[in-house]
């Protein structure tokens, strides 16, 4: 939260606590605000908010521990699966949510463990070819697993998902509160999400501020000489990799859920680069860097197809270049522009793996 | 004499090369001990297996009067040797007082759990690694840099922070790889310091160094090494009068002989 509340543009150093609510208001206020232009943007923000979730969580592997994964969609794609199995007609169960979504979470995180150990030794370029093969074999694994046994249901993925119901709540119908007043449910998975954001947040920031944090930090800084003060560098890659998978598989569960579909094409490469854009984009290294990256870039492509068409009508006449086109097109721009301008992203990390306030009677301050 | 480590026949090779060959060490507690040697002499590599860098191909070192094991870093941190490299490995990224943090690893025990909600023993135990690694900084001389990344401090200060990091995994025998290396006579003085009163409080130091005034007025006895050989043992005066010694630093007078 404090990451996030220096990272806002002038306010931020001036009046930390003052940010802080701004923060907290925007966050609170941005679905009403969205409503105004259409459901659909409502829409938009949830899906935001799970891509945040995703960012924070590979932020965790690549940014703190440095393991560079670019096959960790795969995470998402168990989770959303487990999901499916567990709440849809499909295999005639339907678990309640709040045991869907921690099975959800233990898979993605076991996925990450079995993942973890064949890497090991692996850095950099390496490491990242065999997470990207890893991704590709989930992926054509739900593709291909409809035959001879039907597990996956293949390419038609899984319908008619369970929606998510907190204790007998439903969030997929609208809340009537009195007859002329009722929320819909767009909002309500967008304030269950944020609180899911928020609590991740916690919990990361608590991580990174601890033995374990800084025990990735040296181990990403550099491997030999953390195992020389005695960290041992397999566990923690491990934890690593099955704590940023246990985000990932949530993230799913929530994903599944929500959208009442899976299949195998929601989760190709693209989007793991997608995520990984995210992070490097926002801010390697720093969860206010992960959290705008994903803000921004998953609402650019939606702010492009709803603008660019009747914008190019009235400058030009004729739409000359598609939305999508177009949306690759910034999106590499964005990258080279950043890559030469701020290579350590919009909010560079000056992450603090410590809680110096301890020292203050030793008359230490940051 | 109380021995706290033992090296016995320590052979490694690398391919074709002997690094070191039935090297045999004796070190007792609340010493410095010197490892000196000319290039390549195989004075790092027998701190890399030392240190569970590198497994040996034959040999054992016996540390407090119980086999070190071999190739696992963390439990020979864990035993209670610490050590630094000759070129200085830090955290770049993390600060001062959080390289220190880190080497104070091993010694706690949170766990993720405990860090997710915050318990009282977590906190108690981030406060004090906290306030000890600032101890430590106070004790090299460097608690006036604690907030600053360690890629940005000077020469001679990461030099002195890689050693409070070391120290800060509670060490009982403390490995230097040539701590003077690059360093003018002022800091190499205050090095000298440091390194006896580190001896002081009661811990064993291992100690690499080129700089010959150094090793001879700071070590009790010191070993040379060359081409894998020990060649000398005993204390300094005597072992710098040795003329195996003087020949391998003056290369191979014995191979000219006529």
């Amino acid at each position: 939260m404090n990451e996030l509340a220096s990272a806002v543009p002038w306010l931020g150093r001036r009046n930390p606590q003052a940010a802080r609510w701004l923060i907290v208001i925007v966050a609170i206020a941005a679905p009403l605000v969205a409503v105004l232009f259409g459901r659909t943007w409502v829409r938009v923000l949830d899906f935001a908010l799970l891509y945040v979730m995703l960012a924070l969580g590979l932020n965790l592997v690549v940014g703190f521990a440095g393991l560079l994964d670019l096959g960790y969609i795969a995470f998402y794609a168990v989770g959303a699966y487990t999901a499916a199995f567990l709440a849809s007609p499909h295999f005639g169960v339907h678990l309640p949510f709040w045991i869907v979504l921690p099975v959800a979470a233990g898979c993605a995180a076991l996925a990450g463990i079995m993942l973890g150990f064949p890497v090991l030794r692996l850095r950099g370029d390496y490491l990242a070819i065999v997470t990207l093969g890893f991704g590709e074999i989930v992926r054509i694994f739900l593709n291909n697993l409809n035959y001879p046994v039907n597990i996956t249901n293949g390419p038609q993925g899984i319908n008619t998902l369970d929606p998510l119901v907190l204790f007998g709540w439903d969030l997929s119908r609208n809340l009537e509160i009195t007859e002329n007043l009722s929320i819909n449910s767009l909002f309500l998975y967008y304030y269950f999400f944020l609180a899911c954001v928020a609590g991740s947040i916690v919990f990361i920031q608590r991580l990174q501020v601890s033995r374990v944090g800084r025990a990735w930090a040296a181990m990403r800084d550099d491997e030999l000489a953390a195992k020389a003060i005695g960290i041992n560098t397999r566990n923690l890659k491990l934890l690593a990799f099955s704590l940023g998978a246990t985000f990932g598989g949530v993230a799913g569960g929530l994903f599944g859920a929500f959208q009442g579909f899976v299949s195998p094409e929601s989760f190709s490469l693209m989007e793991s680069i997608a995520v990984l854009t995210m992070v490097v984009f926002g801010g390697m290294g720093n969860v206010a860097g992960a959290i705008v990256g994903a803000l921004i870039l998953s609402a650019l492509p939606e702010i492009l197809r709803h603008l660019a068409v009747p914008l190019q009508q009235t400058l030009f006449g004729t739409v000359l270049l598609d939305p999508e086109v177009l949306r690759m097109l910034l999106l590499s721009l964005a990258m080279i522009l950043m890559m030469l301008l701020k290579p350590a992203g919009l909010i560079p990390a000056h992450a603090r793996y410590s809680h110096v306030e301890h020292l203050k009677r030793h008359g230490v301050s940051r | 004499m109380i021995t706290l480590l033992e090296a016995r026949h320590i052979d490694k090779r690398f391919g074709g090369l002997k690094a070191l060959s039935d090297v045999s060490l004796t070190i007792g507690k609340g010493e410095i001990y010197g490892l000196i040697g000319p290039n390549g002499a195989g004075k790092t590599t027998l701190f890399n297996v030392l240190s569970g860098a590198y497994a040996p191909d034959g040999g054992e070192f016996v540390f407090n009067g119980a086999a070190l094991p071999s190739a696992k870093p963390h439990l020979v941190v864990a035993q209670g040797i610490a050590r630094t490299f000759q070129n200085i490995r830090l955290f770049r990224e993390l600060t001062a007082l959080e390289n220190v943090m880190a080497g104070h690893h091993i010694r706690t025990k949170a766990s993720v759990f405990g860090i997710l909600v915050q318990n009282k023993r977590t906190r108690e135990e981030e406060r004090l690694t906290t306030e000890r690694a600032y101890e430590l900084l106070k004790y090299v001389g460097i608690e006036r840099f604690a907030t600053v990344t360690a890629k940005s401090l000077s020469y001679g200060d990461q030099r002195r922070l890689e050693i409070a990091r070391a120290l800060a995994t509670e060490p009982r025998l403390l490995a230097l790889d040539e701590p003077a290396a690059g360093m003018n006579a002022t800091e190499t003085a205050q090095l000298k310091l440091l390194i006896e009163q580190i001896r002081r409080d009661g811990i064993t130091v291992l100690l690499i160094e080129h700089d010959v005034k150094l090793v001879m007025g700071l070590c009790d006895r010191v070993a040379v090494l060359d081409f894998g050989c020990k060649i000398a043992e005993g204390i300094p005066s005597v072992v710098q009068t040795d003329e195996a010694v003087i020949n391998a630093y003056l290369g191979g007078g014995c191979r000219y002989e006529h």
